[in-house]
């Protein structure tokens, strides 16, 4: 176990010249730290041990998403165990996240009993609390109704909200509401007017961690995977020195770096999704069975104070 | 007389015939019209609405069959029809009564549309 840095190593704040430029994860054993200005890569050996000391950060937290709580197909016919396993997981994390954001499908039909057994599993994650975005799996049939009565509390609109955790301050972003024909997700006008006056007032050297389901850039729009006004909402954190995105939606990760904003992508609980372009559609994608646990995972996330940006790890669930 | 009763016996019978034919003939339109009002299916497969694009005649009922294994939806953003969430195997039907375009998406997937042309 490592030590946590708790003091601020970089008197004069957060390091603006550095960028991530991991940009090739597998999504399994790399992790990229940015040390002194320097960006450095550890990789996981066979052995599963990496240096302990790249993993130091003022806290840990965590990024859990896809589970599709109800989804019983050829994909994963279980995805409440894989789910499980996602868990154990988390719990075997050589330090515990502080909190975990889950961005989104939790279930696969917005059912309340796909609901109860999300609920039931995430209770044994050894943490200090779960905060969540929807998908648009969970607001079929009630436009958001059931999911914001479980987790909508003290969220505004179709449940966007923010929060600061040691000097970080996150926002969870809605963009699976309100879709057009033919459009991608979408934010709406209400939301972003929000965040816009959410940050007005923050300081440029405040890290800024935006989590949500569909991701926010545009990665491959005939298949839906792309936000119609994400760009729209990134013009105001563009005085910010360090921001973070994490989606999912997608099933897998992906990565990108477009000046001060890292985009990262999570792997589902419950099943792959092929990579763009690479089949007929989107849906839950059969791997051999002996396969799926290495292409569903945990995402764990270590903030550096001082470092431009976060130390991000995907774990499959297997072969990791 | 007699020849005039026949006559007109003889044209009322041919008039009957030709009523009873013109009858007939009326039933077997009326049934080929209720036939071309039939029925026409919409598959939902891979994320897509086929035929994406189809043209009935007023009175068609259409039934989209989703077999993906995902959800989908019917929705007209012009609030004409909305089904609810459809999973695997679900059905959803409507009746275009009305001539016109009617264009539709699926409003989880909405990079999924679709049109169904009413004459």
């Amino acid at each position: 176990m490592g030590n946590i840095i708790k003091e601020n190593l970089n008197p004069d704040g957060i390091d603006r010249r550095g960028f991530l430029k991991c940009m090739a994860w597998a999504g399994t054993g790399a992790l990229c730290v940015m040390q002194g200005g320097v960006m450095k890569s550890f990789a996981f050996g066979a052995d599963g041990k990496i240096d302990k000391a790249a993993m130091k950060g003022d806290f840990a937290f965590a990024q859990i998403s896809d589970s599709h709580i109800g989804f019983n197909k050829a994909a994963n016919p279980d995805v409440t165990a894989t789910l499980r396993e996602a868990v154990s997981k988390l719990n075997a994390l050589p330090q515990s996240p502080e909190f975990v954001l889950h961005t989104g499908d939790l279930t696969q039909l917005s059912k309340a009993e796909e609901f109860d057994t999300l609920d039931q599993s995430l209770k044994s994650v050894r943490t200090g609390g779960v905060f969540y975005v929807p998908g648009e799996h969970d607001v079929l049939n009630d436009n958001g109704v059931q999911y914001r009565e479980r987790y909508g509390k003290d969220t505004k609109g179709d449940g966007w909200y923010s929060f600061d955790h040691k000097g970080v301050h996150f926002v969870g972003l809605v963009n699976v509401m309100n879709l057009k024909a033919g459009g991608l997700g979408s934010l709406g006008t209400d939301q972003l007017e929000w965040l816009e006056d959410d940050v007005r007032h923050l300081k440029h050297s405040t890290p800024i961690v935006i989590f949500a389901h569909i991701p926010l850039w545009t990665i491959y729009p005939e298949w839906g995977w792309g936000t119609d006004d994400s760009q729209q909402a990134l013009s105001y954190l563009k005085k910010f020195g360090s921001v973070s995105v994490l989606n999912g939606h997608i099933h897998q990760v992906m990565q990108k770096v477009e000046g001060n904003v890292t985009f990262h992508t999570a792997m589902s609980t419950a099943f792959p999704q092929p990579a763009p372009g690479q089949a007929a559609s989107p849906g839950p994608m059969k791997v051999p069975d002996e396969k799926l646990r290495s292409v569903l995972g945990v995402t764990n996330i270590n903030f550096i104070r001082g470092k431009h940006t976060l130390a991000v790890v995907d774990s499959p669930l297997a072969g990791g | 007389m007699k020849r005039y009763i026949r006559n007109v016996l003889m044209c009322a019978g041919l008039l009957g015939v030709v009523a009873s034919a013109a009858m007939i003939h009326g039933t077997q339109i009326a049934r080929a019209a209720a036939e071309k009002n039939a029925a026409a299916s919409i598959t939902i497969d891979n994320f897509s609405f086929t035929p994406k694009e189809i043209t009935v005649a007023a009175g068609t009922t259409i039934t989209w069959v989703n077999h993906d294994d995902v959800p989908h939806t019917v929705v007209s953003p012009d609030k004409k029809f909305r089904s609810k969430a459809l999973d695997t195997d679900d059905q959803f039907s409507f009746t275009f009564t009305q001539p016109g375009t009617y264009a539709y998406f699926c409003s989880v997937h909405p990079m999924m549309t679709g049109k169904i042309i009413v004459n």
